[in-house]
């Protein structure tokens, strides 16, 4: 067997092993949803389990790690302005509109 | 005359063409999805109450979609391991598989979509349901662009594993790039709709 195929036999395998831990991290999200925790403490868990799993797929199924610089500085300053948005909304001063109510 | 760089990496980028139009297609989706997400948090900590996701809609069934749609990325990146392995007939297989996994988690949406219908919960219902509708809406359309490039790679592109194998897998990989960008999204979706 050429060391090409063998190669590509292991990366195979890493791609199974990461199907498993986000297989694996998606039950665990369901389950710690079900705990009664306080909602702040819910919401940094999942989150972070979603981040987990997402940078799974960027990094293995993605090849994010082995991309070139020019990749990894643009995703770098997509990852800011995403970051920028949501921060700036959340710790900005904002007010619901005049005459606005929650429809349950 | 031919484009060049569209099978060889250019020399001062190091990426073909494609490799560079796909991330920089992405970042925009990434700003896309950011401004709905951003949405979604302006709606929820604006609100006097938010309901939980779990008493609206079916956890069950959006774990089953998540499930779906990570075996779905899985699928895939096969396809591509397999036209580099030289295993024409297996790529086929994988892509296909790719293909029913994502019709399987449209067939499961529309069905959400139908029970929230038949019990009258409508965007216009409440913030919660009109940011559930429009996120998940988004997500379904990106996901019937990824069949329908993947259903032409299956069928009438798949000719060019007979003339240009290189361009053919630089392809596969390309529209593969979006589809774990799809699935990247829901990844992020099913715990903020269903589980917050």
């Amino acid at each position: 067997m050429s060391s090409d195929m063998q190669d590509l036999k292991k990366e195979g395998r890493a791609y199974l092993f990461v199907f498993a831990a986000l297989i694996i991290f998606t039950i665990l999200t369901v389950t710690i949803s079900k705990l009664h925790v306080a909602l702040a403490v819910a919401i940094i868990v999942a989150l972070a389990i979603a981040i987990f799993k997402g940078s799974l797929v960027v990094s293995f199924f993605m090849h994010f790690i082995h991309e070139k610089k020019i990749i990894l500085w643009l995703m770098f300053c997509v990852f800011l302005f995403f970051m920028g948005m949501i921060l700036s909304l959340y710790f900005g001063e904002y007010s619901i509109p005049h005459g606005a109510k929650y429809v349950p | 005359m031919d484009m060049p760089y569209i099978v060889k990496p250019r020399e001062d980028t190091g990426l073909f063409n494609a490799k560079l139009g796909i991330w920089l297609f992405l970042s925009s989706e990434v700003m896309l999805f950011g401004a709905l997400f951003s949405s979604y948090v302006v709606l929820r900590v604006g609100s006097v109450g938010w309901p939980h996701g779990a008493s609206i809609l079916s956890v069950p069934i959006g774990m089953f979609n998540t499930v779906v749609l990570i075996t779905s990325s899985v699928t895939m990146v096969y396809a591509w391991l397999s036209l580099r392995a030289k295993k024409f007939g297996q790529f086929k297989m994988h892509l296909a598989f790719t293909i029913l996994l994502a019709l399987t988690f449209l067939v499961v949406k529309s069905f959400e979509y139908g029970a929230k219908f038949e019990h009258h919960l409508f965007p216009k219902t409440s913030a919660y349901l009109a940011i559930y509708f429009t996120l998940t809406g988004l997500h379904a359309i990106h996901v019937i662009g990824g069949i329908i490039v993947n259903s032409y790679f299956l069928f009438p592109g798949s000719k060019m594993w007979q003339t240009d194998p290189e361009r053919f897998i630089n392809r596969i990989e390309i529209a593969g790039l979006y589809w774990h960008f799809v699935d990247l999204v829901w990844i992020f979706l099913f715990p903020v709709l269903y589980l917050l």
